[in-house]
């Protein structure tokens, strides 16, 4: 089905992204063009996954250019779940934005460059065509590389040199891959690559080009390769470190989800065994760095690397379950991070002090917040009624299907590890003597408090709407498990 | 020829290599300029080096060239171009506010 509606959400803020450039000055019209934009396109994401519900997976052919010439964007319910929960999100991270982010940050472009990091997210998530993929990604670290070093902290300037150097090496691996990939089977559109994969098989050599693919992607998705995270992910402020810990990672994850379980799917004891070894290496690590640090936002950081290895789990052991586990996951993980991220950054931003042993008794002054706090703690552990739970029961179950007991071990093992690391949190910083007293308690800004709620309500009601969501989900694990009905959509013609 | 191009390309990512590990961040930003420059090279190549004429349908005869590679790879000098611009900006940056272009002294320290 060809639809035009599916170009909307990378169009649409790179549009107002371009005319808030102009409306430099005045910050109030800014935050409200941003803050519709978002929801707008929250909606149109909305709109699409309910459409593609009943009329099955929609593309649109750059120019007319029929598959596999031309450039096309493919909306199948995998990459529309994405961008749905991406937008969400986002909207919520400016609503904290707003009452955080001050105005020398909002009056050097701030506004237009979240839009232009959320532009490259949708497309990175929309596109069928691996070159594009490659365009789609440059726009959002881009993006990124500027709101990572807004504001020029020296701490910022440091980190962000690191960060930059990393994506652009990662960026010209990519490049490579793409080429070597080319060279072998002579196109780029994902569908036709795999179906001519599938035609010569999946020899030495393609296996070779697939594991380049799982370098880079791993790179940006922090899969196993994920030294220069904790650092970066902790000095941008507070709003826009919720953003890539929900965002820039799950760019990443769509990548490797969508090129092993559509292109390279045929070598699964090569490939897929060396994700589910970087994945258990990931957990490990990730759950010695969450228990190691006492900087809140380095233990958010070193969270975020557990999630990914987490949701590779799913992959590496490729069941439907398991595959709609990660998916169930990665949409939890994307709200639950935001919301840990803003909470890590509001305490720093009540207390002035960045270690959890020198923050206490913080429910005495925030009762509200405090309870927020418990909510995360739970939602990322898993425990029932919230969010995380559904996902981590299907990525066990396909785990146990499969016989990866090691693997389900380690994935349920740093569930604990994350229910230590941040009840530690919760016990050291917001139980215990109260360090705040009244006279010297700094007010929590209403647009602080009401987005870390959104996002409370949200992990809640994804949570008891599991049943709400699970048809879509459904649907998305099936196209990724059958990728004939992906190529279908793609090559089978304008019905 | 193509052998040519490929052994040119390995020396570029040499070079390349060599600049990236230097503590000097001016250097590890021309290493990966230098390496892009490989790897437009290396799309180039693998795409096939000149077999044919141009591809106009009706003005040349065929067999024709393959357009596809030179159009990616104007589009990833275009952003190699940009992402150079920006981390050189960024290094100025840093250089006069930390005062260093020595990868070593920014490593930072975990106590500020």
């Amino acid at each position: 089905m060809m639809n035009n509606i599916i170009v909307l959400p990378l169009i649409i803020p790179i549009m107002v992204g371009v005319i808030l450039v102009f409306l430099r000055p005045y910050v109030k019209t800014q935050r409200v063009i941003s803050l519709v934009t978002m929801l707008g396109m929250a909606g149109i994401s909305l709109y699409i996954l309910n459409k593609i519900q009943t009329e099955g997976i929609l593309r649109l052919d750059f120019g007319g250019w029929e598959p596999p010439f031309g450039i096309l964007f493919v909306a199948d319910s995998f990459a529309m779940l994405f961008v749905l929960t991406a937008n969400i999100v986002t909207a919520i991270c400016l609503i904290y934005a707003f009452s955080s982010i001050g105005e020398s940050h909002e009056k050097m472009y701030f506004y237009p460059f979240v839009l232009f990091l959320i532009a490259g997210v949708n497309g990175s998530f929309l596109t069928g065509d691996m070159f594009n993929l490659f365009v789609c990604f440059e726009v959002m670290l881009l993006a990124s590389y500027v709101l990572v070093t807004l504001g020029g902290k020296k701490a910022q300037l440091r980190e962000s040199i690191k960060y930059v150097v990393i994506n652009i090496l990662s960026s010209w691996f990519f490049l490579v891959a793409l080429a070597y990939l080319y060279g072998a089977l002579g196109t780029l559109n994902m569908a036709h690559l795999s179906e001519r994969v599938a035609e010569v098989g999946q020899g030495p050599l393609l296996t070779t080009i697939s594991i380049i693919f799982l370098i880079v992607f791993s790179l940006k998705a922090g899969l196993l390769l994920f030294f220069w995270l904790p650092g970066s992910y902790s000095v941008p402020p507070t709003a826009i470190a919720a953003l890539f810990g929900a965002l820039l990672t799950k760019v990443g994850i769509y990548a490797l989800f969508r090129t092993f379980t559509l292109i390279f799917y045929h070598e699964p004891s090569i490939t897929h065994t060396l994700i589910g070894i970087m994945a258990g290496v990931t957990l490990v690590l990730g759950c010695i760095g969450a228990i190691a640090y006492k900087d809140v936002r380095l233990i958010a950081s070193y969270n975020v690397v557990i999630a990914v290895g987490f949701i590779l789990v799913g992959l590496a052991v490729a069941t439907q379950a398991s595959l709609e586990g990660s998916i169930y996951y990665v949409i939890h993980d994307m709200v639950a991070k935001a919301m840990l991220f803003l909470i890590a950054g509001t305490m720093i931003a009540l207390t002035g002090k960045t270690k959890i042993n020198e923050i206490s008794g913080l429910i005495r002054n925030y009762p509200l917040f405090g309870w927020m706090v418990f909510v995360v703690t739970c939602s990322l552990a898993g425990i029932p009624p919230l969010s995380g739970f559904v996902g981590k029961v299907l990525v066990g179950q396909g785990a146990i299907e499969s016989g990866s007991y090691i693997l389900l071990a380690l994935a349920f093992l740093s569930s604990i590890v994350v229910l230590y690391s941040l009840l530690r949190i919760f016990l050291s910083s917001i139980f215990g003597e109260t360090i705040i007293s009244v006279e010297d308690e700094v007010p929590l800004k209403k647009g602080m408090i009401i987005s870390i709620v959104l996002l409370a309500i949200g992990t809640v009601s994804l949570g008891l709407g599991a049943e709400f969501i699970s048809g879509y989900v459904s649907d998305a694990a099936h196209t990724l498990f059958n990728p004939s009905v992906y190529i279908e959509a793609v090559l089978g013609g304008n019905k | 020829m193509e052998t040519l191009i490929i052994l040119l390309i390995g020396i570029l990512v040499a070079v390349a290599t060599y600049l990236i590990l230097s503590r000097n961040i001016i250097r590890v930003i021309l290493g990966t300029a230098v390496l892009s420059h490989a790897v437009h090279l290396l799309i180039l190549t693998l795409g096939g080096l000149k077999t044919g004429n141009v591809p106009l349908l009706t003005e040349a005869d065929a067999p024709y060239t393959d357009a596809l590679p030179q159009a990616l790879i104007l589009t990833a000098i275009v952003i190699s171009f940009a992402v150079t611009a920006f981390i050189l900006v960024l290094a100025y940056r840093a250089y006069q506010d930390i005062g260093t272009d020595d990868l070593d002294a920014l490593r930072g320290t975990n106590d500020e």
